[in-house]
């Protein structure tokens, strides 16, 4: 007799490329390392002022970050991946948003949430950082006053991509070491 | 315990007569609240001073989002600054567009009509729900219930589309102008309206059935971060802050603008001032809010005419039919796209009831086209003066609580 | 509403005399303009007064008017009576160089942030205030914003290319 098995729509990630046979699976530790790296990031919610909230709209269950991997908000640097800055950033604030990012554990993100964030925004003034890449290195920059839900989803996608294609040592090469160097970490 | 005494005893016996003076003394520690916490919802920093774990003295700090709004108000034309009052309490920010858009009308001493006035008590009564959800569920979070929380952003959800099929944006609305609204409300808006208005008792109740009477929350809240009616009318406080410490002082019912002496609604009043009865205060309030609106679609419902926005040919934007063919309302289009009118000289204090008390707006205006000079009265900025004093002698997890049921919004802090 | 402006004129008058510069109407709000030092005794008179009563202090800010020589900056009260329900506005005025105003901390609490808020944006300090101290811009701003001459815009800014944005 047969048993009628409702055909499962769950999504599973993609397996990256690589050599299957019966009972292993061989591929490069690049791969494997990326898919697991950003599929669990673990986001720190730098969030200042209105952007926070459409932040909070974004983890709320209709727009649902948590689909992501993205579902552990942490709030103490060491243990955060991802630091998504989120609003007007002041030049008051600006030194403990770099001590917030120093004290960050590689490897590290950070997402630019944010007109305010990525370039000061509607605010060209005397107190308002015109652009958090004046004190730390970005890696997205997503556009919007507040940018939609949809849009900071999107700015995650691209996050995800970003740590898919790095090598695990990013750390290590010059090219990282030099851009730090021009912000004056280390 | 016996042994600790004792070697302490023989430590104050063995050192010298001045610090052993000091070991008796007890030594507080210092804790940092500081601008990044998860529990402050917004950038303010608090330096507590402790004695185990209650709060013995705190010194605020705020600024770390110090946007200039007012020096940023005296460049901008009269329209251009309604993005600018947008974000000064951004969970509500309709109410801060019609209080400007107001405050400008009555220096220009211009009418609006009935339907118009419905309107914007609608929006501004949909706003207030929408900034009393965040901070009752907020309070939820902060004592560990999160179940609240993702239930009533849901509602907040259906509010934004309400706010998007009207101007387009969800948060940060730069909705109404002044004179009126931008272009009439399409039908989608009201049946988005309707449909809201059937289904929020439910949602609402449901999740009062999660909190209000919860033993657990109750014992959280009940007693922490009191505040007397005496102190908090010294400290300025407006808003649920003061009806919860039982003063009844409602700006729409104290100055009535906008129709809203043709409105009933009840003013909850609380009687200690602590969380609880914060919480409780803008529970019925939500109540309140959703009355009304119900009063204004049944007002409006009965009224034949269409009209959207009032006769304010200076600073609305004819129609672009007229544009095209009129030489008259090309001009004034011009003139208000490129922010030339001027506005009447005079001084002007205008206040409505926020979300979070009593906003006004103070403008100076010199004849020119930008203010000379534009105050926002913040009713944020006057009330956490008083948290020093809300916790001192409470325990540490009190004065989170207090701190989220007050309702600080950063944006509205500074300014 | 009754016409409140001529019974608080005659009661301030009565008592203060010539310390009351001016009383107009301004749209909706009576408006008084004080001598500076004597806006203490005003504000603790319409306290205690029991037909005043002005019990609330709504709101204090600063302004800066650069043309009127001598009389350059200003203090604004804005004073509540909430059992009438009537609302006045009170002014002070001096000069640049004279910019020491008592404080109103003795009175309203509430005065406490308002004051460090108008010194932060315009200078003026208030004698006898437990905590002068800037507010809401950094500590070392060197400058107070909201005088007219004070730049919006930053101007240690490099990257902004005016030849395209015509300044």
């Amino acid at each position: 007799m047969s048993i009628e098995v409702e055909k499962s729509n769950i999504q599973v990630v993609n397996s990256p490329a690589g050599i299957e046979g019966p009972g292993f699976f061989a591929t490069s530790v690049d791969k494997v390392i990326g898919m697991a790296r950003k599929n669990s990031i673990w986001p720190l919610p730098f969030a200042t002022s209105c952007c926070g909230i459409e932040f909070m709209a974004t983890m709320a269950a209709h727009y649902d970050m948590g689909r992501f991997g993205a579902e552990r908000l942490s709030f103490s640097p060491r243990q955060a991946d991802l630091l998504m800055v989120m609003g007007t950033i002041a030049k008051k604030m600006a030194p403990i948003l770099r001590q917030v990012y120093m004290q960050m554990a590689e490897p590290r993100w950070v997402l630019s949430m944010g007109a305010c964030a990525s370039s000061g925004g509607i605010f060209d003034t005397y107190s308002v950082l015109q652009g958090i890449d004046r004190v730390i290195p970005v890696d997205v920059y997503v556009p919007g006053c507040p940018p939609r839900p949809e849009q900071v989803l999107d700015g995650i996608l691209k996050i995800q991509e970003l740590i898919q294609k790095e090598s695990i040592r990013r750390r290590d090469t010059p090219q990282y070491k030099a851009l730090l160097a021009e912000y004056g970490i280390e | 315990m016996a042994q600790a005494k004792d070697k302490k005893e023989k430590m104050v016996q063995q050192t010298a007569p001045e610090t052993a003076e000091k070991l008796d003394e007890k030594e507080y520690s210092i804790l940092n609240l500081g601008p990044t916490h998860p529990a402050t919802h917004g950038v303010f920093q608090n330096i507590l001073k402790m004695d185990g774990e209650i709060i013995v003295d705190s010194e605020p700090t705020i600024g770390f989002i110090h946007r200039a709004f007012e020096k940023l108000s005296e460049r901008r034309p009269y329209n251009q600054i309604t993005p600018i009052t947008d974000r000064l309490n951004y969970c509500s920010s309709p109410i801060n567009n019609i209080g400007w858009h107001m405050t400008v009308e009555k220096l220009i001493d211009t009418k609006i009509p009935k339907r118009v006035q419905y309107m914007r008590i609608i929006i501004m009564e949909l706003a207030r729900i929408a900034d009393h959800l965040v901070c009752n569920s907020v309070i939820g979070v902060d004592a560990g219930a999160l179940t609240g929380f993702v239930y009533v952003f849901e509602e907040r959800e259906k509010i934004y589309e309400i706010y998007e099929s009207i101007c387009g944006a969800r948060l940060t609305t730069n909705i109404d102008r002044i004179g009126g609204f931008e272009r009439d409300w399409s039908d989608v808006t009201w049946a988005k309206l309707r449909k809201f208005m059937k289904d929020f008792p439910a949602v609402l109740k449901e999740f009062e059935k999660l909190l209000v009477r919860n033993r657990i929350f109750m014992d959280r809240t009940i007693g922490a971060g009191p505040i007397s009616a005496d102190r908090a009318l010294n400290y300025g406080f407006t808003g649920p802050n003061l009806r919860a410490a039982g003063v009844d002082y409602d700006v729409r019912v104290m100055n009535p603008y906008c129709s809203y002496e043709e409105f009933t609604f009840d003013i909850p009043v609380g009687t200690h001032g602590d969380t609880y009865d914060r919480f409780m205060v803008r529970e019925h309030e939500i109540w309140a809010s959703y009355s009304i609106i119900q009063q204004a679609i049944d007002k409006i419902d009965k009224m034949p005419e269409k009209d959207f926005h009032g006769n304010v040919p200076d600073f609305y934007l004819p129609p672009k039919e007229e544009v095209y063919n009129n030489m008259e309302a090309l001009i004034y289009h011009f003139k208000i796209v490129m922010g030339e009118t001027n506005i009447p000289k005079g001084e002007i204090y205008h206040a409505v009831e926020g979300a979070n008390g009593e906003l006004g707006f103070y403008l100076v205006s010199d004849g020119g086209r930008t203010p000379y000079r534009l105050h926002y009265r913040r009713p944020c900025f006057i009330y956490y003066q008083a948290y020093p004093e809300m916790i001192r002698g409470n325990m540490l997890s009190d004065a989170i609580v207090t701190l989220s049921s007050l309702n600080v919004i950063a944006g509205e802090l500074d300014a | 509403m009754e016409d409140i402006l001529p019974v608080i004129e005659s009661k301030l008058r009565e008592t203060f005399g010539d310390a009351i510069v001016s009383a107009e109407m301004s749209k909706d709000f009576p408006v008084f303009t004080i001598k500076k030092d004597k806006i203490i005794d005003v504000v603790k008179f319409l306290y205690d007064e029991p037909e005043m009563q002005f019990r609330f202090l709504t709101d204090l800010c600063g302004i800066h008017f650069p043309d009127n020589k001598g009389q350059e900056l200003g203090v604004i009260y804005h004073l509540h009576n909430l059992r009438r329900n009537w609302r006045i506005r009170l002014r002070i005025f001096f000069a640049l160089n004279d910019s020491v105003v008592p404080t109103l901390t003795t009175v309203f609490s509430t005065a406490n942030w308002m004051e460090r808020e108008t010194y932060d944006f315009f200078g003026i300090t208030f004698k006898g205030h437990p905590n002068m101290k800037r507010i809401l811009n950094v500590d070392d701003l060197g400058g107070f914003p909201m005088l007219k001459e004070f730049p919006l815009e930053d101007p240690t800014r490099t990257d902004k290319n005016d030849s395209m944005f015509g300044r």
